[in-house]
């Protein structure tokens, strides 16, 4: 790893993985497909009104399946099936293995051979460092952790969290 | 707490005092061991809280390349027994060794200032530069906060500083 002083996490820009209602509050949330409180943390925002913005967290120590997963959501995201990987890969953690990765591709009807050519190449671990990285400078130590409104929340994050952020039921 | 006792982490500039902590296998670890590298001291409430699990991983997985560049050491540091210590380190599969401040419970951690009145470490980072002198050092205004690894980049600027 580079040097990773302290800096501001960046704001929302349109690199970021965004999904929900285009007038509802927007929140940064930085996770890992391998953390199951991040999975639970997942679908407890599809229930709510909120815009969430995924950035990638994976921590290898913990999980060490957690880049490799975030690596293809990515290679899906280029042919534009980001958030489609993203449910698939919370809706089975237990299931993480390259053979897994590939069924789930194919389940969404990607080009497998562009998906694992793009999962193991530069533009897809520079975009998954790029977020990680951000994370560590701005202090994000754990998952899942959700920025909105200049708040923040780390760990499981508990409905009164979302009500501070104005995230109404769907 | 009495009035003597010292508010806060040890500060920059300060000499490390005398103090004496057990690697994993037993051996002491005494300011003599920091002389000639810079030493990151981690102290940890507990070994196998949840919350040091993730603050340990993530200094794993961003820290161990650069310091080991950098001829620099990290610890981790708590009144946990060595045994439990090392079956902590192994359980999170992490090289970063641990410090045991067992017996008697918590004397360096109060010679560094970080000892908390419940009987354990606060959370705290030290830095020590190679002359053994505190370059930087931070406390966590509350147990349940974790430093981010985004510190310790900002706490070795301080010992090129100082250098």
């Amino acid at each position: 790893m580079s040097d990773l002083r302290s800096a501001p996490l960046p704001g929302p820009s349109e690199e970021d993985h965004v999904r929900g209602p285009a007038d509802a509050p927007l929140a940064l949330l930085y996770a890992d497909f391998e953390c199951p409180y991040c999975a639970a943390e997942a679908q407890k925002l599809a229930t709510v009104r909120l815009r969430v913005a995924f950035r990638h967290f994976p921590v290898r120590t913990s999980h060490p399946r957690a880049w490799a997963a975030a690596a293809a959501a990515e290679a899906a995201g280029l042919q534009g099936r980001f958030w489609e990987m993203h449910d698939l890969l919370f809706g089975d953690q237990g299931r993480l293995e390259d053979p897994h990765l590939w069924e789930r591709a194919r389940r969404l009807g990607l080009d497998l051979e562009r998906f694992d050519s793009d999962r193991r190449g530069p533009e897809v671990d520079a975009r998954i460092r790029r977020d990680f990285e951000s994370g560590v400078k701005g202090a994000v130590v754990t998952t899942p952790t959700l920025i909105a409104g200049g708040a923040r929340f780390a760990g499981r994050i508990e409905a009164r969290a979302l009500e501070l952020l104005g995230a109404g039921p769907r | 707490m009495n009035a003597a006792a010292p508010e806060g982490p040890i500060p920059a500039g300060t000499p490390v005092p005398e103090f004496t902590l057990h690697r994993e296998d037993g051996s002491e670890f005494t300011r003599a061991d920091l002389a000639g590298r810079t030493t990151v001291l981690v102290f940890y409430p507990f070994a196998f809280s949840p919350v040091c699990t993730d603050q340990i991983g993530l200094y794993e997985d961003v820290l161990s390349d650069y310091l080991a560049k950098r001829d620099a050491t990290m610890y981790g540091v708590s009144c946990d027994a060595r045994w439990s210590q090392t079956a902590f380190r192994e359980k999170l599969g992490v090289s970063i060794p641990q410090l045991s401040d067992f017996e008697p419970k918590g004397a360096s951690c109060r010679a560094f200032g970080v000892y908390h009145p419940g009987g354990f470490p606060q959370r705290a980072l030290v830095i020590v530069g190679p002359d053994a002198v505190v370059a930087w050092s931070y406390q966590a205004p509350a147990v349940t906060d974790l430093p981010g690894a985004n510190l310790i980049f900002d706490g070795l600027e301080a010992v090129v500083a100082r250098s």
